[in-house]
């Protein structure tokens, strides 16, 4: 589980790693891991030319199910609004209408709510880091009292699916216990529930165990008080795990949607996603403009993923090694 | 004498008042944390059973209804349909995204180049937020100019209603759903493939198996865990199935009305009932709690 071990990079997935390096070599030059056939049986004759049938036949699947899809979206919003509906529809875009990318960012509001939700993934992203790597460095290297127990109340709601608790925690929104505040329509309605993330608190506090604690306490010889001991020795030495926790932080707050439809009903204060959703239900929007709302919509995950997908597809493998 | 006893008496003080400012300390650190848990996790999952037993008109206090508000789930025809379509969409959900992930997983780990393309292509919608692909989708479901349809006719094939027929919705909602979600499971057995000793296919080989007799007895047998786990993740994903009914059908089509769907009908729409809202939660609670407990069992035992 490479999630767990501080000195290396991690999360390194090496087949993508490995990718570029093997690219020119022949069929037999990745005998990294042996898998259902040999080099052999693909490598020469009739096997090669199977392997590279089946090679072009899954690249084609592939390209026509999971990229020609975003393709058609980019290419939709900028057609006119005939050519998009007219009932056979275009590969190629006949028409270049690119102002329906401003439209959609100035008529639609698009820049608002992407603006809107952009807030709420950061500051979001910011309040939990902060909360929940304090809490991760008190269980894993000050081990309170009932640590133990703390950590197994925030694991258990782990068990709870999300939606059964929907209805409960949206009154729990409208009037905050104690308090009486009523949180909705505003940032930290979505903000303090993600706090509430007993899988990024686990992971982080993972991390942090395997951090010896003789580098610790020699510090804590020097004069270093927890919090210095925090910020300059335990931080620096987390940056993947960090890493890691941001981006799936972020991406869950963008790509959220059933949470920010209940909190958010004010349409000022709506994310992309509901927005998108409350207008693609009215007939007043343009549907090119729609799916340059929805390109927009993408771009930002695509663009993160596109960065860190080296994390993102190592933080999945290294998940389902955990089990 | 009298000194020592005094000097181990400041010293089992001073270890005692040092674990306690520890432990303020420790728990310093971690208020902030332990709160939102105990407002948004712990005091909800309470205050939902609780309230499944109440009526809730936001003028008075909460008052107690005992079990009304399950009867009049239960009264309800679309409580009903509601369980059926769930079931429905989860069974049709896990005939194409339990075997074609597991499919596309093996066929995968036998590429041998661009490796990268193949991984960033499949996960790429799972990226995408949820509403995108369903928006996407519902342009090509169009039965006028949607891109389905399109195919089809080019084809020679007989076109479809998709959405807008009883008999095709609830498939085409399973299509968009996991066309957005499979990647996340094809990732996983693919790490899973990848961690199968490469000797235990040499042998067989050496034992004269082909590569089907492989495949079964080797692969399969290997993979039996984490296909366990990812079949009890997705019966707990696609029961709480939400936004591909509520954005491609409506929350009032009684064809694929799912049980999340009818808990925001019961709460934000129609009825305006919370308390009828929590019953139907609880209730799917249960259901989804029996099996993330086989769930925590499975992969407890592994550990």
């Amino acid at each position: 589980m490479t999630l767990t071990a501080p000195p290396k990079p991690p999360l390194s997935s090496p087949a993508v790693a490995a990718a570029p390096a093997r690219r020119r070599r022949p069929i037999g030059g990745s005998a990294a891991t042996r898998t259902l056939f040999s080099e052999s049986e693909i490598g020469r004759g009739r096997g090669r030319a199977a392997y590279w049938v089946v090679f072009t036949l899954v690249f084609l699947l592939f390209l026509a199910v999971f990229i020609f899809p975003l393709y058609w979206m980019f290419t939709s919003a900028v057609k006119t609004p005939e050519e998009y509906a007219q009932p056979n529809p275009t590969l190629f875009p006949q028409s270049w209408v690119p102002e329906t990318y401003e439209l959609a960012w100035d008529r639609m509001r698009i820049a608002k709510f992407f603006a809107n939700t952009a807030f709420y993934a950061l500051g979001g992203w910011l309040i939990q880091l902060v909360i929940q790597v304090a809490a991760a460095y008190a269980l894993s290297k000050l081990r309170p009292m009932f640590g133990k127990v703390v950590l197994g109340a925030m694991l258990a709601s782990l068990m709870l699916p999300a939606t059964a608790l929907l209805i409960p925690a949206y009154l729990t929104i409208t009037d905050v216990p104690l308090v009486g505040w009523n949180l909705l329509n505003s940032p930290w309605a979505l903000w303090l529930p993600a706090v509430a993330n007993a899988f990024n608190i686990y992971v982080l506090k993972r991390f942090f165990d395997q951090i010896p604690n003789d580098l610790l306490d020699s510090a804590a010889i020097d004069g270093a008080g927890r919090f210095r001991i925090l910020w300059s020795i335990v931080l620096p030495l987390s940056r993947p795990v960090l890493g890691v926790v941001s981006i799936f932080s972020i991406v869950a707050i963008w790509k959220d949607f059933i949470w920010p439809l209940l909190v958010l009903q004010d349409t000022e204060t709506q994310t992309l996603s509901v927005a998108l959703s409350r207008l693609a239900a009215t007939s007043q929007v343009p549907p090119t403009e729609l799916m340059a709302g929805l390109a927009i919509a993408s771009v930002p995950m695509i663009v993160v993923f596109l960065v860190f997908q080296r994390s993102i597809i190592g933080g999945l493998a290294a998940g389902s090694m955990k089990g | 004498m009298a000194v020592a006893t005094v000097g181990r008496q400041t010293g089992f003080r001073s270890r005692l008042s040092r674990k306690i400012q520890d432990n303020l300390m420790a728990y310093a650190f971690m208020a902030a944390g332990i709160l939102c848990f105990a407002v948004f996790s712990w005091y909800p999952l309470v205050r939902g059973i609780i309230l499944s037993f109440q009526q809730i008109n936001f003028v008075t206090d909460p008052y107690w209804v005992g079990t009304e508000n399950f009867a009049a789930i239960f009264d309800d025809p679309l409580f009903w349909t509601a369980w059926k379509n769930t079931l429905v969409f989860t069974g049709l959900a896990l005939v194409f995204g339990f075997v074609v992930p597991l499919a596309l997983a093996i066929l995968l780990n036998e590429i041998r180049h661009w490796k990268g393309f193949f991984r960033v292509a499949v996960y790429l919608p799972v990226m995408l937020p949820p509403i995108v692909g369903v928006l996407l989708f519902r342009y090509f479901y169009d039965p006028g100019f949607g891109l389905f349809n399109t195919i089809l006719r080019g084809l020679g094939l007989p076109e479809s209603q998709w959405t807008q027929s009883s008999s095709t919705a609830m498939i085409s909602l399973v299509l968009v759903s996991t066309w957005a979600n499979l990647g996340g499971a094809t990732l996983m057995y693919l790490a899973a493939l990848q961690s199968i000793p490469g000797e235990l296919y040499e042998a067989a080989e050496l034992d004269g198996a082909s590569a089907w007799r492989r495949l079964r007895h080797v692969t399969l047998p290997q993979l039996r865990f984490i296909m366990l786990v990812l079949l009890l993740l997705q019966i707990i994903a696609t029961m709480q199935v939400f936004i591909e009914p509520y954005q491609l059908t409506g929350t009032s089509n009684p064809d694929t009305i799912t049980v999340m769907v009818l808990i925001y009908r019961y709460a934000f729409t129609v009825n305006q009932d919370f308390g009828m809202a929590a019953a139907m939660s609880v209730l799917l609670f249960v259901v989804l709690a029996a099996f993330s407990a086989v769930y925590l069992r499975v992969t407890r035992n592994a550990d």
